[in-house]
């Protein structure tokens, strides 16, 4: 192992010698050796395995769990707080981050080192999951690949929006409970569980504040939701199916009566990654039948 | 009480108490203080040559030599060590050094050996400040970060902390004196109000936001970089000489504030001084790291224990360990998870309490 680590310092000393006489580190001739890449989004990291590029993939931050061998990456810590030194130790060409990551000194270091910053911004739209695409291509060096994906991607985005905008049904009203640990949130506008209910043509039954809050009783039976949507996570941390119905909060809402429940995978429905139109799709059925 | 003889300034200028004949098992300054450098320097070099990054000590000569001839070797190791390492150690002893002797002033001050910065809300006051700026800084201050860039949330736990000092120091002011039984309630009591503004905070934070925040209070060197590194030193650097001078008048108010002023000591002005040095000190090393927790408690003690407390000992002491036991932990803090990092405030206190531990066990017959 340290053997490696020696021998390709040492590749990539010869190699880098034009450029780092130029003062940039370690930018490196496009096309005499891939790209090392570090991710930081689970998204991102998704679109890398999508792209086939995982090969070049050094690390990932804390929240690339999906696909599975994402999960034996390096993991470089948590987006809000990773490590200058660190991320370097990895000696990456190029880190894709959402424009979330941080901090922003750590950023700044990257640059200086040479490193090639991809910093994509998140809206909660179609959009973003574009720009993934591109940054990936770009970083990794598959602008071909990635324009290919994007084409499948929006062809088979454009299936999902016709198979939801055929549905002319009242959209039915619902309520996102997210209960990873001790609490459950309940979310508002600008979440991405928000955005996924108006893809899939539902409609959120909390508005009037962004962001997640503490799930109330009273707020609960106010919000009279039809369907309760959570997290698969969020089962099996409340102990199963049984368990989430005995939350007192939801007693007194429509959806207990008929115990109209949607689980998706938290990766799948709040990552706006390359499997959002199957996601937007299965959403729209499972809303439509629960 | 009515013994005491009043004394001269002239004597007090050579420390209230004179120095005795050396007490049994306790080392004397000059090896304290020698030992405490000694630390100092093996923690740096320790701190200097481990990291994520993998550079061998003969990379590492090669850097200094680089560093020494002042022409940039654009080499990876020089850069990262440079730009990235450097600046962490750097910070690292301005911040455990200034943390350190604040610890040795509130203790010398309050006459309380639980007393630490913390006490007169530079942290807390900080802490809001920090989470304000976190939280509410997109609607509240939205001209902010477009001015002050990545200087915003310094500036901002910098002024947090230093206003509600302020503030502490302003409600415990009784006719023309400053009542310290009063500065401690005070204190008490706006550390009490700030942690609930910050738990009313954590409500409207978003996740990103809350884990920033909880980042924050943390603590953490990640955010070092040379222009607010050099900040940050000059100003401890300069607290720790005003520091100093504080050390004569330190020791007769341990005596109590009635003998110190008997003795020719003006307590007030040693309050003020020591309250503006530590606020100072304190509020610059917080504002640019996030909280670092414990290091103002346990490095004065642990000073006391080795060289008892002659607070002209203590004062450089406690800034000597304080400096060890901040670039001991981020050491770990930058490698033992490798290439993720730790939080310093988390490590502060796993390194330092077990030692601490230790050290009290060894010495428990001194207490």
């Amino acid at each position: 192992m340290m053997r490696t680590m020696q021998g390709r310092r040492e590749a990539l000393r010869l190699l880098g010698g034009g450029a780092l006489a130029a003062g940039a580190w370690p930018v490196l001739a496009q096309g005499t050796r891939a790209p090392r890449l570090v991710t930081i989004s689970g998204a991102i990291t998704e679109v890398v395995y999508a792209l086939g590029a995982e090969s070049q993939l050094v690390g990932t931050d804390t929240t690339s769990l999906y696909p599975e061998a994402a999960r034996r990456t390096a993991k470089v810590g948590y987006m809000r707080q990773l490590s200058a030194e660190g991320l370097l130790s990895l000696k990456p060409d190029a880190v894709i981050a959402t424009t979330e990551a941080g901090p922003p000194v750590v950023l700044d270091q990257l640059r200086t080192a040479g490193v090639v910053l991809e910093l994509v911004q998140a809206d909660h739209g179609w959009g973003e999951v574009q720009r993934k695409v591109a940054a990936v291509g770009r970083a990794a060096a598959r602008e071909s690949q990635a324009r290919a994906l994007a084409a499948r991607l929006d062809g088979e985005w454009a299936q999902v929006k016709k198979q939801v905008a055929a549905d002319t049904g009242r959209k039915p009203r619902v309520l996102f409970v997210l209960s990873h640990s001790a609490s459950p949130q309940v979310s508002g506008e600008k979440t991405a569980a928000h955005a996924m209910l108006g893809l899939a043509g539902g409609m959120n039954c909390l508005a009037g504040f962004q962001g997640y809050r503490p799930m109330t009783a009273e707020a609960m039976a106010s919000a009279a939701p039809d369907v309760i949507l959570t997290t698969t996570q969020s089962i099996e941390a409340l102990g199963g199916i049984e368990k989430f119905w005995q939350r007192p909060e939801l007693a007194l809402t429509p959806a207990f009566k008929r115990r109209a429940l949607v689980t998706q995978d938290a990766l799948l429905l709040l990552g706006f990654g390359p499997r959002l139109p199957f996601a937007v799709g299965e959403l729209h059925k499972s809303l439509r039948a629960a | 009480m009515s013994a005491v003889p009043v004394r001269s300034r002239a004597s007090l200028d050579h420390g209230a108490k004179r120095e005795g004949p050396p007490v049994k098992g306790r080392l004397t300054m000059r090896s304290t203080l020698a030992g405490g450098f000694a630390l100092l320097l093996s923690s740096l070099v320790v701190g200097a040559g481990s990291g994520a990054y993998a550079i061998s000590a003969s990379q590492l000569v090669g850097v200094f030599g680089a560093l020494w001839q002042g022409g940039a070797d654009p080499s990876p190791e020089y850069l990262v060590f440079v730009n990235i390492r450097l600046p962490r150690l750097v910070l690292g002893v301005a911040a455990g050094a200034g943390l350190g002797m604040a610890g040795t002033l509130m203790q010398g001050l309050f006459r309380n050996p639980l007393a630490d910065p913390g006490l007169i809300g530079i942290s807390s006051g900080a802490a809001l400040a920090a989470g304000v700026t976190i939280v509410l800084g997109a609607w509240l201050l939205p001209a902010l970060p477009r001015t002050l860039g990545s200087w915003t949330l310094v500036s901002m736990a910098f002024g947090g902390g230093f206003l509600v000092t302020l503030l502490i120091y302003g409600l415990s002011r009784s006719e023309g004196s400053t009542r310290m039984a009063l500065m401690l309630l005070a204190g008490i009591a706006i550390n009490a109000l700030a942690g609930a503004g910050l738990g009313f905070l954590s409500v409207m934070a978003t996740d990103e936001q809350l884990r920033s925040l909880q980042f924050w209070l943390l603590g953490s060197l990640g955010g070092a970089r040379w222009s607010a590194v050099l900040l940050v030193g000059v100003i401890v650097c300069i607290a720790l000489c005003a520091g100093l001078t504080l050390a004569a008048p330190l020791n007769a108010i341990a005596l109590g504030e009635a003998q110190a002023t008997l003795l020719g000591v003006d307590v007030e002005r040693v309050k003020r001084r020591a309250i503006l040095v530590t606020a100072f000190a304190v509020g610059a090393v917080t504002a640019t790291t996030g909280i670092i927790g414990f290091v103002g408690l346990i490095a004065p003690h642990w000073v006391r224990l080795v060289a008892g407390p002659d607070h002209r000992v203590v004062l450089p002491g406690s800034a000597l360990l304080g400096a060890v036991l901040v670039l001991a932990a981020d050491t770990v803090a930058r490698t033992a998870m490798a290439p993720t990092e730790l939080p310093l405030g988390v490590l502060t206190a796993f390194i330092g309490v077990p030692m601490f531990l230790l050290m009290l066990r060894h010495f428990r017959g001194r207490l």
